[in-house]
C-alpha cells in the first residue's frame, strides 16, 4: 500500500507493506538515525516525532503515519546539534547508540515542559534507556541544556 | 609525579567520533550493510538437551526468496571456540558451528537465509526436526557427577591442560595455594565462613548482536561485526570455517555497547558461512530475545569463603572455594575461574596463607562468557560480604579493618611472585569515600520517618591492567604527505572513547594539535595487532604502544628535519609545528617536511610503529560506598547515594574516566538489585526481554557520585592504569552490606530483591 507523509518537512510518497513498523520504513528510507534495540517497547532507542509528539517507532505502523508529520533528528538538526555538543562535552553519549532517541525526547521536553525540576527530567526520560553511562552524565547535560540547576 | 603541564593528556576532551554517532550518522553495522545482503534466520532448539534424529529442510527449501538452509551436514567437523582470546586459547574447542546435538535451549539447529526476513521466518516454520530428548543437567551444584554428561564427543580437545574432565561435566579445575591455609586457620581467633551466590547477569547493551559479510574482489571474506576482539573473529572464523586466516578480512565499525559480551564470537560464523556457501552478502542481526537466551552472560558462582583473623584484626588467611557455571560450552570458563582469585586476593596483604580452589562445569544453559569485571565481579561479591562479616565480629569499623589491612606501595602479596605494587590509593579512596558518604554519622544505619530505615555499607576492589605477559597491543602512526598523522591501531572503541584517548597520548608526545592525527583502527587487514578491547587492556597496553610509536617517529621527524637544515640532530626542536635550529636561524615546517620527504625527490615516509606488552597488571582500585533505603513493611531497597572513589592512576581524559566509572557502577546497582538470568524448570529462559530481565531506568540508580584519588602508575602510560572494569566490582557487596546494616539481613544470592529482604526479616522476627 502507499502512505503519503510528511517527513523532516518534506512530502514524501512510500510503498510499504501493510504491516510494517515506522522504523524499518524509516531505516528503510536512509533515516539511518532510528535505532532499534529492545522489540517490546520499552528502551526508547527508537524515538521519532508523530506531529510534534514523541513516539516510539518501532511500535507504529507505517500506515499509522499515514497525512502525519515526522520528525527524526535529522530534521531538526539544528538544535539537536547544540544539545549533542554538551552531551558530548560531558561524555555522556560513550557508545551513542541510544543517543539520537535520547536527542529527540530531550527536545521534545524542552518543548513541553518549563523550568522542569530533576524529579520531572528523570520522569520524563525515564523510558529512554542506556547501559554505557549510567544516566548520571545525560542528567549533568540536560540541565546545563536548560539552564536549570 | 611529571611536572610538566601537558596539553592533551589530562584534558576533558569531546570523543573524536562522539558529535557524529549522538547525531546519528551511519556508523554501525546494519548502517554500513549492503541493501541486497541476504537475510539469515536461525532455528533454535526448543530442548535444553537432544539429539536430532532428522531434519527434514525439502519443504522450507521450496519457498520462493530461500537462498540457502544449513544444518550439521554442511559444516566443516573441526571444532572451535568462541572465545575471543589470544593464541592458544584457554578455552576448550567444544563447539560445532552446528551439530547433531542441541546442549541449550535456543542452540542452533539450522541457518536459513533468505532475500529477506519475513520470507526467511516463513521458511523456519517449515523445516521439519524430530529430536531425542536426553535428560538436561540444569543446576550447576549438581552437575558434577550427574548421570548426563553435556559433552559426550570425542573429538573436543584444548589447547593446554585446563583440568577439564568433561565425563563429569568439569570444563576446568583450578587450584592456587600459597602457604598452609588450613594450618593458619587453625591458629587464627577468628574465622568467618560463609557462601555466596552472585548470579547469572546479561550484558545487555544497547546494540545487539550483529554481523554483516561478504566477498571482495579477490574472492577474500570481509566480515563487519559488531566485536570487540576483531582478530580473534579472524582467527576463530578460519578454525571454524577452515579458510586460510589470509582470506578473511574483520572490520569492526562503531559498536553500541560490549561489555564483554562481544568478546565472544556470536553470528559471525554463521553470516560468514553462508556467504561463503552463496558467493553473496549476507546479514544477521539478533533480535533481544536471542541477545538475551543465545548468547553468554556473566557467570552465575557459588562462592565458599573462610576468612581467618588473629586478635589484633588482620586478615591472616583467605580460603576461596568456587563453582562456576559456564553453560552448555566453555566459553572463558577457566579463566574467569581463575580471576575470581586473581583480582582479589591481593587486596589484602597482611595474609600468611590464601587459597583458591574450584571448578567451572558444563550444564544444558545458555553458555556463559566474558563479563566486565571478569570473576572479579563475583570474587569481590564474596571476599567483602565476608570482611564486612569479619568486621563485625571484630567489632572494627568496615573502612578500618579495610585500612588496616590492605596492600601498599611497594608491597608484595602473596600470590604476586614478589612483584612489589607500583602504585595505590587505595587507603585515600576509602578515606575520602568514607567522608563524602557521610560514613562516620549514618554507619550503621538511622530510623527515618515511616517504615524506613536507611544503612550504610561498603566494600573494595581491585583489577588488573591487561593480561600480564599474555596481552599485547601494537600501534603504528605515519606522517601523512599533507602533513598530518595517520595513528593505526587494533584497540577496538566500544563507546569507551579509546579513538580518542590513544589520540590524546599521540598528540601529547609529538607536540601537536589533537585535530592533526587522524584514527584508523579495529580493521585487521590494516591495523596493526591487538587482541582488542577487553581486561582493561588498552588504555594501559595500546596506550603505552602508542606512546613509544610516537616517540620513534618523533625522533625520525628531528632528524629529518635536521638533516633539511644542515644540522645534526642533537641542535634542534620541534615547536609549533616545526624543526627548528636552537637559539639559531632556520626552520623547516612539519608540513614540509611531509613533502620534501614523501613527494618528489623524498622517497621516505616517515612511519614509526611500535608493540607492547607488560609482565605485570597494576591493579586499578576503587573504594565504594552504598546508601539506601529499606522500606520494612515490603522489604523494598532503595538506594539513596552510591559514592565511587576511583585510583585508576593518571586519567588521560577526566570525563571519559568519569563516565566510564558512572556507568560500571550503575551496571553493577543492576546486578545488585533488579538483573537475574533464570531459567524454567526444563531449562528454557525466562529472562528474555527488557519486559522481564530488568536494567536500572534512570528512576532506579539514585544519586551515583565518582570521585578520583589518582596514583602514578610507572610502567603506566603517563602514569595511567585502567577503569573499565573495576567500577562494575563494589556494588553488590557495598549494597548487600547497607542493606544488612539497616535491617540485619544478610543476603547471599544475589539481586537483593523486595521478597528476599522481606522474606528474611519475618524469619528474624
Amino acid at each position: 500500500m502507499q502512505i503519503e507523509l510528511i517527513v523532516n518537512d518534506k512530502s514524501v510518497t512510500w510503498d510499504i507493506e501493510k504491516d510494517e513498523f515506522l522504523a524499518d520504513t524509516l531505516r528503510a528510507h536512509g533515516f539511518l538515525s532510528v535505532k532499534k534495540a529492545c522489540d517490546t517497547s520499552c528502551c526508547g532507542l527508537c524515538t521519532v516525532w508523530m506531529d510534534g509528539k514523541p513516539v516510539l517507532s518501532c511500535s507504529i505502523l507505517s500506515m499509522r503515519a499515514h497525512g502525519k508529520k515526522i520528525t527524526t533528528i535529522e530534521g531538526v538538526a539544528q538544535a539537536a546539534e547544540e544539545f549533542a555538543h554538551i552531551l558530548t562535552a560531558e561524555g555522556a553519549e560513550q557508545c551513542g547508540f541510544c543517543s539520537p532517541g535520547f536527542i529527540m525526547n530531550v527536545l521534545a521536553m524542552k518543548n513541553e515542559l518549563d523550568n522542569p525540576t530533576e524529579d520531572e527530567i528523570i520522569h520524563y526520560l525515564t523510558g529512554n534507556l542506556c547501559r554505557c553511562t549510567g544516566y548520571m552524565g545525560q542528567l549533568r547535560a540536560v540541565k546545563t541544556y536548560l539552564g536549570v540547576a | 609525579m611529571q611536572e610538566v603541564s601537558l596539553r592533551n593528556v589530562g584534558h576533558s576532551i569531546p570523543k573524536i567520533d562522539g558529535l557524529s554517532i549522538a547525531m546519528g550518522k551511519p556508523a554501525y553495522t546494519e548502517d554500513l550493510a549492503m541493501p541486497q545482503a541476504l537475510v539469515l534466520k536461525i532455528l533454535r532448539s526448543p530442548h535444553a538437551f537432544a539429539k536430532i534424529i532428522s531434519i527434514d529442510t525439502s519443504k522450507a527449501e521450496l519457498v520462493e526468496g530461500v537462498e540457502c538452509i544449513l544444518t550439521y551436514k554442511d559444516v566443516p567437523k573441526e571444532r572451535f571456540t568462541l572465545a575471543g582470546q589470544s593464541y592458544p586459547e584457554p578455552s576448550p574447542y567444544d563447539r560445532l558451528i552446528l551439530e547433531n546435538v542441541v546442549r541449550y535451549v535456543g542452540d542452533e539447529v539450522a541457518i536459513i537465509a533468505a532475500v529477506d526476513e519475513k520470507t526467511a521466518l516463513k521458511a523456519m516454520k517449515l523445516i521439519n526436526v524430530e529430536y531425542e530428548v536426553l535428560e538436561p543437567v540444569l543446576d550447576f551444584e549438581k552437575a558434577i557427577g550427574h548421570p548426563s554428561v553435556v559433552h559426550f564427543e570425542e573429538d573436543l580437545t584444548c589447547n593446554f591442560d585446563i583440568g577439564l574432565h568433561k565425563e563429569q561435566n568439569i570444563v576446568s579445575s583450578h587450584e592456587q595455594a600459597v602457604g598452609d591455609v588450613e594450618k593458619v586457620l587453625k591458629d587464627c581467633e577468628f574465622i568467618v565462613e560463609d557462601v555466596y551466590y552472585p548470579q547469572a547477569q546479561a550484558h545487555a547493551m544497547m546494540e545487539t548482536y550483529r554481523s554483516f559479510t561478504y566477498q571482495d574482489h579477490m574472492g577474500r571474506l570481509v566480515v563487519v561485526s559488531s566485536t570487540q576482539v576483531p582478530f580473534h573473529i579472524k582467527r576463530q572464523l578460519a578454525r571454524a570455517l577452515q579458510i586460510p586466516a589470509a582470506k578473511i578480512r574483520v572490520i569492526k565499525p562503531r559498536i553500541g555497547g560490549g561489555f564483554g559480551g562481544k568478546q565472544t564470537g556470536a553470528g559471525d560464523v554463521f553470516a560468514a558461512l553462508v556467504t561463503l556457501r552463496t558467493g553473496k552478502p549476507a546479514m544477521i542481526i539478533y533480535d533481544r530475545q536471542e541477545t538475551f537466551s543465545c548468547t553468554t552472560s556473566r557467570h552465575a558462582m557459588r562462592i565458599k569463603v573462610r576468612l581467618g583473623a588473629d586478635a589484633d584484626g588482620f586478615i591472616r588467611a583467605i580460603d576461596l572455594e568456587v563453582l562456576s557455571d559456564t553453560g552448555a560450552y566453555g566459553e572463558h570458563a577457566s579463566t574467569v575461574l581463575s580471576c575470581v582469585g586473581e583480582y582479589t586476593l591481593p587486596l589484602y596483604n597482611k595474609t600468611k596463607a590464601v587459597r583458591i580452589r574450584g571448578n567451572a562445569v558444563y550444564t544444558n544453559k545458555m553458555p556463559a562468557g566474558a563479563f566486565r569485571g571478569y570473576g572479579a565481579t563475583q570474587g569481590t561479591f564474596a571476599l567483602e560480604s565476608a570482611v564486612n562479616k569479619l568486621a563485625e565480629r571484630l567489632a572494627i569499623d568496615p573502612t578500618e579493618i579495610r585500612l588496616k589491612n590492605i596492600s601498599q606501595k611497594g608491597e608484595t602479596f602473596l600470590t604476586g611472585h614478589g612483584v612489589q605494587l607500583g602504585s595505590t590509593a587505595l587507603d585515600r579512596c576509602i578515606k575520602k569515600g568514607r567522608e563524602m558518604v557521610g560514613w562516620k554519622e549514618k554507619f550503621p544505619r538511622q530510623t527515618m520517618s515511616g517504615a524506613k530505615i536507611r544503612g550504610v555499607g561498603m566494600a573494595i576492589t581491585m583489577q588488573g591492567s591487561g593480561i600480564a605477559n599474555i596481552g599485547t597491543a601494537s600501534a603504528e602512526i605515519r606522517l601523512t604527505d599533507d602533513g598530518n598523522f595517520a595513528l593505526l591501531i587494533g584497540a577496538t572503541d566500544m563507546g569507551t572513547g579509546c579513538d580518542t584517548i590513544l589520540s590524546q597520548m599521540a598528540a601529547e608526545v609529538l607536540e601537536v594539535p589533537l585535530d592533526k592525527i587522524y584514527v584508523s583502527a579495529g580493521d585487521t587487514d590494516t591495523s596493526p595487532f591487538d587482541p582488542g578491547s577487553y581486561a582493561s587492556s588498552t588504555t594501559y597496553l595500546a596506550g603505552t604502544a602508542v606512546i613509544k610509536a610516537a616517540e620513534e617517529l618523533k625522533g625520525k621527524i628531528l632528524a629529518q628535519g635536521a638533516k633539511f637544515l644542515g644540522v645534526s640532530k642533537e641542535d634542534v626542536i620541534f615547536e609549533e609545528l616545526s624543526v627548528r635550529r636552537i637559539g639559531g636561524e632556520g626552520e623547516i615546517s612539519l608540513a614540509k617536511i611531509a613533502e620534501q620527504t614523501i613527494l618528489g625527490m623524498g622517497n621516505l615516509q616517515l612511519a614509526a610503529m611500535a608493540t607492547h606488552g607488560s609482565q605485570i597488571s597494576p591493579p586499578p582500585y576503587v573504594a565504594g560506598f552504598a546508601e539506601v533505603e529499606v522500606d520494612v513493611e515490603t522489604g523494598k531497597v532503595d538506594l539513596i547515594d552510591y559514592v565511587a572513589v576511583v585510583d585508576c592512576g593518571t586519567m588521560i581524559n577526566p570525563n571519559l574516566a568519569r563516565i566510564q566509572a558512572e556507568g560500571g557502577i550503575v551496571q553493577g546497582i543492576g546486578m545488585a538489585l533488579f538483573e537475574e538470568v533464570r531459567y524454567s524448570n526444563l531449562g528454557k529462559m525466562e529472562t528474555n526481554t527488557f519486559m522481564q530481565y530488568k536494567i536500572p531506568c534512570r528512576q532506579d540508580v539514585g544519586n551515583v557520585r565518582i570521585a578520583f584519588e589518582e596514583s602514578y602508575e610507572p610502567s603506566g602510560p603517563f602514569g595511567a592504569k585502567s577503569i573499565g572494569e573495576v567500577v562494575a566490582n563494589t556494588p553488590s557487596p557495598a549494597i548487600v552490606n547497607a542493606v544488612y546494616n539497616a535491617v540485619g539481613v544478610q543476603v547471599h544470592h544475589l539481586p537483593v530483591t523486595p521478597e528476599k529482604v522481606f522474606l528474611e526479616m519475618l524469619k528474624q522476627q
